[in-house]
C-alpha cells in the first residue's frame, strides 16, 4: 500500500517537474536565449575579463607573476609599440576621411537617375569585399611589385620612376592604404546608396520647387539625411581600422623596419611568436580604450553637428 | 510610378560625362585585380614577372596546379574550408535567429540588459581574446581542431542583430494566433517565424560562410598542421617559401575565390538587400 502511495506521489512530482521545463510562453525565450548566453560567456566575456587579468601579469618560463601595471609602463617606453600605434593612426586620419569621401561619391553618382543598371555599378564595387584577405594582399603585392609590377609599369608609361612600393617608409604605409581602400570602399558605397535611396523624394521635389541648384540639394538636403550613415560608416571603418592586421601581415609583414606594422600585428608578435601573454594582453587592453575612446568622440561630434 | 530624383533640372552634359568616367574608372579599379589574378594563374613566374606585364591568358595553368599541389593539399585544404564555413554557418544561423526571436517577440526579464551586453562585444577588438582562447583551447585539448576555429566564432553579435531587426517586422499577431491554435512555443518558432525569415537568414548565411571563409588570424595562430589549414592559412603559407612562384601562388587565390564569387553572384540580390534591412532599390 506504502509503496504505491510512494509511487504515484513521485509519479505526480515528476508530472510537476516536466511541467515546469516544459517550453512555454513565460520561459520560451531563456531557453531560445541559452546557446547564445552560454557561447557568449564562456568564449567573449570570460576571455575579456581573463584578457584583463593577464594585463598585469607577466609570463616567464611557463609561469605567470603579477607585475601591476608593469606591462603599461614598459608599453609607454616600447618603441616598436609606439611606432605601431603611430602607424596605425596614420592609417586612420588619412585612409578613413579618404574612404567615406569615395563611397559617398560614388553612392551619390549612382543614385542619379541617368545612371542605368544600377545593380551592375554596385555589384562591381562590392566584389572586393568578398575576396580573402590573403588572396587579395597577394595580388596586391603582385601588382606593386617594384621591379614588374603593372603601377610602376603604368607610372613608367608617363615618364616616372617606378616607386619602391612596399619597401619605402612613406610608400609602403601608402600601399597598405590603397589596399584597404580598394576593399572596403565598395561595401562603404552600398551602405551609402541604401541609406541615399531612402530619403524621400518629396523633399527634393519641394526644394526644385523652391528653385535649389544640385550643389544646394546636396549640401542642405542629401548630407543632413545621410548623417548618421556617415557616422556609422566612419565608426565601424575606424573600428576596423584599428584591429588592421591581415594586410600589413601579408603584404609587408610590419616592414620595410617597422614602418607598416600595426598594433594588432604587434600584438600577435608579442603573444604569439615572443610568448609574452601578459605583454600582449595590454597591448590589446591599450587596442580596447582606443576604440572605445575614437567611437565615443566620433559620435559625439556626430551628434553636436545634428 | 516613382518620380526620380533630381529630373526637374536639366542634367548637363558634363555631369553626366564626370559621372560616367568617375563610376567606369571605379568599375575597373574594383574588377581588374580579379581578372589579374585569373590571367597570373594560367602564366609561368617568368611571364607575370616581366616588363611590360603580361595581360591575357597563357599555357601553363597544368603546370602550376601541378607545383600548388606539390606544395599544398588542395583537395584537402578546400574541404577543410568547406566544412568550416558550412558548419559555423549553419550553427550560427539557429542560434542567431533564436536569439534575435526571442529578443525581438518577447518581453522578458532582463532583456534590454543581455541585449546592450551582446551589442557591446561589438566593440571589442578580436584580437583581446585570442591570448586566454588559445591558452583555453590548448588546456581543452581544442588546439589544432575545427571545433576551436568553429565554436568561438558562433559568438556573432552582428548576426543576433540582424536576426532581431528581421524579426521584429514579424506580426506579433501570426505568433497570438498560433498559440490559441495550440502551437507549441518551439514549433511556433519553426513552423510560422523561420519560414518567413529566409531573405534574412540567406543573407546572414552568405555573409557568414564568406567571413568564415576568409578568415585568417584566429585559424593561424591555433591550426598548427598542414592538413588542418584552411585557405587563407594554406595561401599564406605558400607566400612564405622562399622563391616566390606568382603563378602558382595566384592559382591558389583564384580556387580560394571562385567559390563565393559564385555564390556571391549568384545571390548577390538577396545579399546586399537583406544585410541592408531590404533598403536597396533597383
Amino acid at each position: 500500500m506504502y509503496l504505491w502511495r510512494d509511487l504515484g506521489d513521485r509519479g505526480v512530482n515528476m508530472k510537476e517537474i516536466f511541467r515546469q521545463v516544459k517550453i512555454n510562453q513565460k520561459n520560451a525565450p531563456y531557453y531560445f536565449l541559452t546557446p547564445v548566453i552560454i557561447i557568449f560567456a564562456i568564449f567573449m566575456i570570460y576571455p575579456i575579463a581573463k584578457s584583463f587579468i593577464l594585463s598585469f601579469y607577466e609570463f616567464k618560463a611557463g609561469e605567470y607573476s603579477f607585475v601591476g601595471i608593469g606591462n603599461y609602463t614598459n608599453l609607454v617606453k616600447d618603441n616598436i609599440f609606439k611606432k605601431a600605434l603611430f602607424n596605425t593612426l596614420i592609417y586612420l586620419v588619412f585612409q578613413v576621411p579618404v574612404m567615406v569621401f569615395l563611397s559617398l561619391l560614388l553612392a551619390y553618382l549612382m543614385d542619379q537617375s541617368f545612371v542605368k543598371w544600377k545593380a551592375i555599378y554596385r555589384v562591381s564595387v562590392f566584389l572586393p569585399a568578398i575576396t580573402s584577405l590573403v588572396a587579395y594582399s597577394l595580388i596586391f603585392k603582385l601588382l606593386l611589385n617594384s621591379e614588374y609590377g603593372l603601377i610602376n609599369f603604368l607610372i613608367g608609361l608617363f615618364g616616372f620612376d617606378g616607386v619602391n612600393w612596399l619597401g619605402g617608409n612613406i610608400s609602403a604605409k601608402i600601399s597598405i592604404m590603397l589596399a584597404i581602400t580598394w576593399r572596403w570602399t565598395g561595401y562603404n558605397t552600398v551602405i551609402m546608396l541604401a541609406g541615399l535611396q531612402n530619403i524621400p523624394n518629396e523633399i527634393y521635389e519641394a526644394a526644385d520647387i523652391d528653385g535649389a541648384n544640385r550643389i544646394q540639394k546636396f549640401f542642405k538636403i542629401t548630407m543632413p539625411n545621410m548623417k548618421p550613415i556617415i557616422l556609422f560608416s566612419a565608426i565601424t571603418s575606424t573600428i576596423g581600422t584599428l584591429q588592421l592586421f591581415d594586410e600589413p601581415y601579408i603584404l609587408t609583414n610590419g616592414g620595410p623596419d617597422g614602418a607598416t606594422i600595426t598594433v594588432a600585428q604587434y600584438l600577435y608578435n608579442s603573444g604569439f611568436r615572443y610568448i609574452k601573454f601578459g605583454y600582449a594582453a595590454a597591448i590589446s587592453y591599450v587596442l580596447v580604450a582606443l576604440i572605445a575612446l575614437l567611437s565615443y568622440v566620433q559620435f559625439k561630434v556626430g551628434e553636436k553637428e545634428s | 510610378m516613382i518620380k526620380e530624383k533630381n529630373n526637374s533640372i536639366k542634367t548637363t552634359t558634363a555631369v553626366k560625362v564626370f559621372t560616367f568616367v568617375i563610376l567606369f574608372a571605379a568599375v575597373f579599379v574594383s574588377l581588374y585585380p580579379f581578372y589579374q589574378m585569373f590571367v597570373s594563374s594560367t602564366l609561368k613566374t617568368g611571364e607575370i614577372l616581366k616588363i611590360p606585364p603580361t595581360m591575357s591568358p597563357g599555357s601553363n595553368l597544368a603546370m602550376n596546379l601541378k607545383n600548388l599541389k606539390d606544395k599544398i593539399n588542395i583537395g584537402r585544404v578546400m574541404l577543410n574550408s568547406i566544412f568550416v564555413a558550412t558548419v559555423y554557418t549553419f550553427l550560427t544561423l539557429i542560434i542567431n535567429s533564436l536569439a534575435g526571436y526571442a529578443l525581438a517577440k518577447f518581453d522578458f526579464k532582463g532583456r534590454n540588459i543581455i541585449f546592450v551586453l551582446i551589442m557591446g562585444t561589438m566593440m571589442i577588438p578580436a584580437q583581446v581574446l585570442y591570448i586566454p582562447q588559445f591558452t583555453m583551447m590548448t588546456s581543452i585539448g581544442w588546439a589544432n581542431k575545427f571545433r576551436a576555429v568553429i565554436v568561438p566564432a558562433l559568438a556573432n553579435a552582428f548576426g543576433i542583430f540582424l536576426m532581431r531587426q528581421n524579426m521584429m517586422s514579424f506580426p506579433t499577431s501570426l505568433i497570438e494566433s498560433a498559440r490559441i491554435d495550440g502551437y507549441s512555443e518551439l514549433s511556433i518558432f519553426l513552423r510560422i517565424v523561420l519560414p518567413n525569415m529566409k531573405p534574412a537568414l540567406g543573407a546572414l548565411g552568405i555573409y557568414n560562410f564568406m567571413s568564415q571563409w576568409g578568415n585568417f588570424m584566429w585559424p593561424l595562430i591555433i591550426l598548427s598542421t598542414k592538413d588542418m589549414y584552411t585557405f587563407p592559412v594554406a595561401l599564406a603559407s605558400l607566400d612564405g617559401l622562399m622563391y616566390k612562384d606568382y603563378g602558382m601562388m595566384m592559382l591558389g587565390a583564384s580556387i580560394s575565390t571562385i567559390p563565393v564569387l559564385v555564390m556571391f553572384l549568384l545571390f548577390q540580390k538577396q545579399f546586399i538587400a537583406g544585410l541592408m534591412g531590404g533598403a536597396i532599390k533597383e
